[in-house]
């Protein structure tokens, strides 16, 4: 069959959909478990380990359960809007994996301005919980909304403006260009992370608090407010929520492995670079993520609000000046342009 | 018809209903969601125009944050929106005159207007060649229109001056966090350890 043109091309975008968000939801399966399972670590806890062996299984007997459940709307709750806000933050986080290179070439869309459009994606998330928490026509889940619009508004500028650091290094707004402009000879030192250092601490802290992760959980915080938005939410809808949650967690610590640490490139010139690296890499820093989760408590909300303008946001357009002036001036590692022509 | 074709009349016809749907909506938080939906026609619109930049900062700006703001705001502020309807029939009129206006004033500038021809020559051209949209843009930017863009810049400083300068009231009887005492505070002058014995108080 032709695969340039027509039909054949639908059947193979078809089948490249299929295949990332199939890959990424069996991921997610085992992420979830082992997100529960340091957990349980770090407390002492044996964690689950009834289904399957070690318990490999429990995130599918979850999944079985959660769809059989009953769905319950609530009486006064705006009905479309309700059942619309989980598709949204489950399909838009689906989404933004369309343009994340897995390898070189291994990309859905190569778009030229990809990373723009996972930030996009990403601003759009808080419209899931934003509608979520209106349409069920309750106090709590009101408030739990209201906090995480806030929230989450506040720390994607510093994210944003991390991004612009990467981006003036780079000259390109193509992931696939961001990784490339990290390859070279000494391996892991070529890598963002060194020119860009004190940005990635700020960029997994404010991914922390983008995807409303502990220590940045207000939205949901269970002491004050239940379960913030999703106190309504039972069933599909609640489990689309979750999933959608978790797998914007699996794309930020993607995206920090791409936009610091140098996507699908081996850490030592020695070795070939491949997917493989770039799936150690996430690995490691979604257990980074379980592990602040376990370790570190709960902020104050009026502290969160402080810590994203007044300290993230200084910091980061202070960098963004920085970087310019370093890279105007030929410093090396921090003006990579790789695209040719003007 | 060809695809993009297609594609232009679906976002047209997407951004025109759902453009409607925002006036006549009865729940002002729909007419938000409806608004957002316009834009995510506008910025289809772009994307066809081949200004995928444009169409992300489109989506960035308006739906990721300018209408998250107006959702606030109508989500927050208990507005009696069909009080302020009740005077729909008597201001249709006004409305008409001044939307008339506006056709008139645009199908004036789009049948008479044409762009410098400098600039339009070069984005014309550069459309045509293989540099991406985004470089065109700042090609364009930074160097012949700099000036306006530091207007522009200085106008939105200004703007948010004001904001801030309307909205700060410094009041004298409000309790304050002093976060930075807050975090010195030394747990070691903070806590006393007593060793108490069984059967006394302190």
């Amino acid at each position: 069959m032709d695969f340039s043109s027509g039909m054949g091309l639908i059947l193979l975008i078809v089948g490249q959909c299929l295949l990332i968000t199939v890959s990424v939801l069996l991921c997610l399966a085992f992420l979830m478990y082992a997100d529960r399972k340091i957990w349980a670590a770090v407390q002492m806890r044996k964690g689950p380990n009834v289904v399957g062996p070690f318990g490999l299984l429990q995130s599918f007997a979850d999944f079985l359960k959660y769809v059989f459940k009953e769905i319950v709307i609530p009486a006064g709750s705006d009905k479309v809007v309700f059942i619309l806000a989980p598709l949204i933050t489950f399909v838009l986080s689906l989404v933004a994996w369309s343009v994340i290179p897995f390898n070189e070439g291994w990309v859905l869309t190569d778009l030229n301005v990809g990373i723009l459009f996972i930030f996009a994606v990403a601003g759009l998330e808080v419209y899931g919980v934003i509608m979520g928490g209106w349409a069920s026509n309750s106090k709590y889940p009101f408030l739990g909304s209201l906090r995480s619009a806030a929230q989450m508004i506040s720390y994607e500028v510093s994210i944003g403006f991390i991004i612009i650091g990467i981006l003036i290094s780079t000259g390109s707004l193509n992931l696939t260009k961001i990784v490339m402009a990290q390859d070279g000879l000494y391996g892991l030192f070529n890598w963002y992370w060194l020119p860009h250092f004190p940005m990635v601490v700020l960029f997994f802290v404010s991914a922390l608090a983008e995807t409303n992760r502990p220590p940045f959980d207000l939205p949901e915080a269970e002491a004050e407010l239940v379960a913030g938005f999703q106190v309504e939410y039972s069933s599909t809808p609640f489990l689309l929520f979750m999933i959608g949650e978790l797998m914007t967690v699996v794309l930020m610590c993607t995206l920090i492995s791409i936009l610091f640490f140098g996507g699908w490139l081996s850490p030592f010139p020695f070795l070939p670079d491949g997917v493989v690296w770039l799936v150690l890499k996430v690995l490691f820093f979604f257990f980074l993520f379980a592990m602040v989760k376990a370790i570190v408590p709960r902020f104050r909300y009026d502290q969160l609000m402080r810590l994203g303008w007044k300290v993230f946001l200084p910091l980061s357009l202070g960098w963004v000046v920085v970087v310019a002036t370093l890279a105007q001036f030929d410093v090396p590692g921090y003006a990579r342009w790789v695209i040719e022509g003007v | 018809m060809q695809a993009s074709e297609m594609a232009f009349y679906f976002f047209s016809v997407v951004i025109v209903v759902s453009a409607i749907l925002v006036v006549i909506s009865r729940n002002p938080v729909h007419s938000v969601l409806w608004l957002i939906v316009t834009f995510f026609g506008s910025s289809g619109l772009f994307i066809l125009l081949g200004a995928e930049f444009l169409a992300l900062i489109l989506m960035i700006v308006y739906v990721g944050a300018v209408a998250v703001l107006f959702m606030f705001v109508v989500m927050m502020l208990n507005i009696n929106f069909d009080q302020l309807r009740s005077g729909f029939t008597r201001y249709l009129p006004v409305g008409l005159l001044i939307g008339l206006i506006l056709f008139v004033e645009l199908s004036l500038v789009f049948s008479d207007w044409v762009p410098a021809n400098s600039y339009d020559y070069k984005i014309q051209n550069s459309t045509i060649g293989d540099i991406e949209n985004t470089k065109q843009l700042g090609l364009v930017l930074y160097t012949d229109f700099v000036l306006y863009f530091q207007l522009a810049g200085i106008i939105l400083l200004i703007a948010m001056i004001g904001a801030i300068v309307l909205t700060h009231q410094r009041k004298r009887n409000i309790k304050r966090q002093d976060i930075l005492a807050q975090i010195y505070r030394d747990p070691e002058k903070a806590i006393e350890l007593k060793d108490i014995k069984p059967g006394q108080g302190l």
